[in-house]
């Protein structure tokens, strides 16, 4: 394999690389007629990206057709390769990417300004193919937006959220943090977009869906780098969010894995008794200037009450908020020993599956095969070479 | 109990979400007071902070274009809340180009504060954000913990030199100690001294002025800037005397005192950090008081807001 990049299209590669390696530790490689296919897997499984750079992403794009190359290297070494993305783009013109089978060696090297030669020897690991199975055009509902309207939603929410719970209606998302133990005392966050605001906006199903918010930042930095319309495939809690770029020379699918509601205990599903009324229906944007005080009336044991916990506790919430700890981890933790765990809901992230695994049937959709529930990551990588 | 305020300036909005951060800076967990005129934040001096106590005070009139509030009753006519500033400053942080920002008292699956914001977006209809900050009402028997701090009977009271300078100078002296020794006098000077086995280093300040406190009973004004003329005259009471003995605070221990003779307090180096890396506030004014071997009450002022700030001595 011997691949040419030049110009703005380094850059392209760089980000590319950087938003895989918000997904796992490995770069799965494999040379393809359709072009370059650079993927990535977290070690749960719950999270896949895969890039597809075409032929005429480079300026030349030779491989031996007749072979089967596929390796897998660790993901960091290759971003030693392009760190500094800013320095990148006004130094390197050109950047070779070549394949030494003779000596396992995948050989980076950067033509920069001034005669300048950056050369980097890495090793690999052969792998198998790491091509995971979705559908994206069987999903119920799609959208589409420039970037920066997600960037401009995703950062109202702190880096500490983990999880977003993504809920759409005929006209609106809405997207808020997702918060397992409802009487948690973390912030709450929502934000309401309008389908206007997106270049595209189909629903067929009010789904609400749960996911998390890491790999969605990876690839919106990508998104917003390039300048790419980024497209959104939602369907049922439990089947994957795709979310994708796409252009003349390359393609970008991240498949995120959300949250199911297998037990129908998922408190914030749509339909569920335990739905607060007034989280599932959100007020419209106009209630904003016309709200009344009186609804936001807390009702209050003003007495001077005697005794250090005086105030009675107005609702049974506020209480209960009082016995449980604030740390979320601890409750995320424990939350299957709790006593009412009927409340809570299981928290598990169904993982995507991979063709590998699968009979080779490259476009199948989700196959109902006895699912693999993943909860939190797990010990170190368990790819299907090992 | 209903409390709605709304902030459509967005140089209001930038300056209170500043006081906000600055605050969340110097503790996790702090009681808002709401009044018809007032807010205030408040930590009360327990061992369990340090002994720091903290009391910020803003006029809601120079910041909110609609306020409305209604306390407990109408002779307690205030509004108490435990709140974590940092919360309410990442809230606040985000909505920094909203086209208006509302603050209300809310009532979800607890008692929170819902910041909603209505942003500039790409359509017609705004995009709305709403941050549901978490609070616990503190009922009426405890509101007493939660008053102004008496005006200590300080030995010396000084400006302080340029935050940022001495900023710099505590980050230094960090490293080596854990305890600093801030010492002042009536004539202007000020000494940061750390002491260790191995090691002493004093960086010394002078003509930093002292500021008259003039003569009242009751509610002190506070002094008449001598350094900056310029700067807005600061009228609104801050500090009471807890006494309402005026004589012995006016003239008492500072006027009869050597001007040369210096009046040192030993603290704890990280929360005078604390106070100088967090603060964002950038005060017209910022002065501090010391009590000898007591207390060092740190003042900072900047047109509506005042923020107290006190650092018990360590042995």
């Amino acid at each position: 394999m011997q691949c040419v990049v030049t110009g703005g299209n380094v850059k392209v590669l760089a980000k590319a690389i950087h938003s895989l390696s918000r997904i796992g530790d490995e770069l799965y490689v494999e040379p393809q007629g359709d072009g370059l296919a650079l993927r990535s897997v977290n070690s749960s499984r719950s999270a896949y990206a895969c890039f597809l750079f075409a032929p005429l992403f480079f300026s030349r794009y030779n491989i031996r057709k007749e072979v089967n190359f596929r390796c897998k290297m660790a993901i960091k070494s290759v971003q030693t390769v392009f760190r500094s993305v800013a320095t990148l783009e006004k130094t390197v013109e050109k950047c070779h990417i070549e394949l030494d089978e003779a000596k396992d060696r995948l050989t980076f090297t950067l033509h920069c300004k001034h005669g300048l030669l950056k050369t980097h020897n890495l090793s690999y690991q052969d792998s198998e193919s790491l091509q995971a199975v979705f559908d994206k055009d069987s999903y119920a509902n799609v959208f589409r937006a420039h970037p920066r309207l997600l960037v401009d939603t995703v950062v109202h929410f702190p880096l500490s959220v983990e999880e977003v719970t993504v809920t759409v209606s005929d006209e609106r998302m809405w997207v808020r943090n997702h918060v397992e133990d409802e009487r948690s005392r973390a912030m709450l966050t929502e934000l309401c977009l309008a389908s206007d605001e997106f270049d595209h906006f189909a629903v067929k199903a009010h789904h609400s869906i749960t996911f998390c918010l890491k790999e969605l930042r990876g690839l919106l930095a990508f998104a917003e780098s390039t300048g790419l319309l980024l497209s959104m495939y939602l369907d049922e809690p439990g089947s994957p969010v795709v979310l994708s770029v796409t252009d003349s020379v390359l393609e970008g699918n991240f498949v995120l894995a959300t949250l199911s509601d297998d037990h129908n205990l998922y408190g914030r599903d749509l339909g569920s008794p335990l739905y607060q009324p007034d989280a599932e229906q959100p007020p419209p944007p106009d209630d904003f200037m016309n709200d009344d005080i009186d609804s936001y009336l807390i009702a209050m044991d003003t007495s001077v009450a005697p005794g250090p916990s005086a105030a009675n506790p107005p609702t049974t919430s506020l209480a209960a908020a009082r016995e449980t700890p604030s740390d979320r981890h601890r409750i995320r933790r424990h939350s299957e020993e709790e006593e009412d765990g009927d409340r809570l809901p299981n928290k598990k992230f169904r993982s995507i599956f991979f063709g590998s695994v699968l009979p080779p049937s490259p476009q199948t959709s989700m196959q109902p095969v006895p699912t693999q529930e993943v909860l939190a990551s797990n010990s170190e990588d368990e790819t299907e070479a090992d | 109990m209903k409390f709605r305020g709304k902030i459509i300036d967005v140089a209001c909005l930038n300056h209170f979400s500043r006081v906000i951060t600055t605050i969340s800076k110097l503790t996790k967990t702090c009681v808002m007071r709401l009044t018809p005129d007032n807010l205030f934040f408040v930590l009360s001096g327990k061992v369990t902070n340090g002994g720091v106590s903290m009391w910020c005070e803003l006029h809601q009139a120079n910041f909110f274009d609609e306020f409305q509030m209604e306390g407990v009753s109408s002779e307690f006519n205030e509004i108490c809340l435990e709140v974590t500033p940092e919360n309410l400053s990442r809230a606040l942080k985000t909505v920094q180009n909203a086209k208006s920002v509302k603050v209300k008292l809310t009532k979800k699956h607890c008692p929170c504060l819902t910041v909603a914001a209505e942003l500039p977006s790409l359509s017609s209809n705004s995009r709305v954000v709403t941050h549901d900050v978490p609070v616990e009402v503190v009922p009426r028997s405890l509101w007493h913990e939660f008053k102004e701090p008496s005006m200590p009977d300080f030995d010396v009271s000084i400006y302080l030199p340029p935050l940022k300078t001495m900023k710099n100078v505590v980050d230094r002296m960090k490293n080596l100690s854990n305890f600093l020794v801030m010492e002042a006098n009536l004539s202007g000077e000020m000494n940061l001294k750390i002491e260790t086995d191995l090691v002493s280093v004093t960086t010394h300040f002078k003509d930093l002025g002292n500021p008259s406190w003039g003569k009242t009973s009751g509610p002190i004004r506070l002094p008449v800037p001598q350094i900056n003329p310029n700067v807005v005259e600061v009228t609104r009471m801050t500090p009471h005397v807890s006494t309402g003995d005026a004589a012995s605070q006016d003239g008492g221990a500072s006027q009869s005192r050597d001007p040369e003779a210096m009046a040192e307090v030993r603290v704890d180096i990280r929360k005078l950090q604390q106070f100088l890396v967090g603060q964002q506030v950038n005060p017209s004014k910022a002065m501090c008081n010391i009590v000898h071997q007591s207390v060092v009450h740190l003042i900072l002022l900047h047109d509506d807001v005042s923020l107290q700030y006190f650092i018990p001595a360590v042995a």
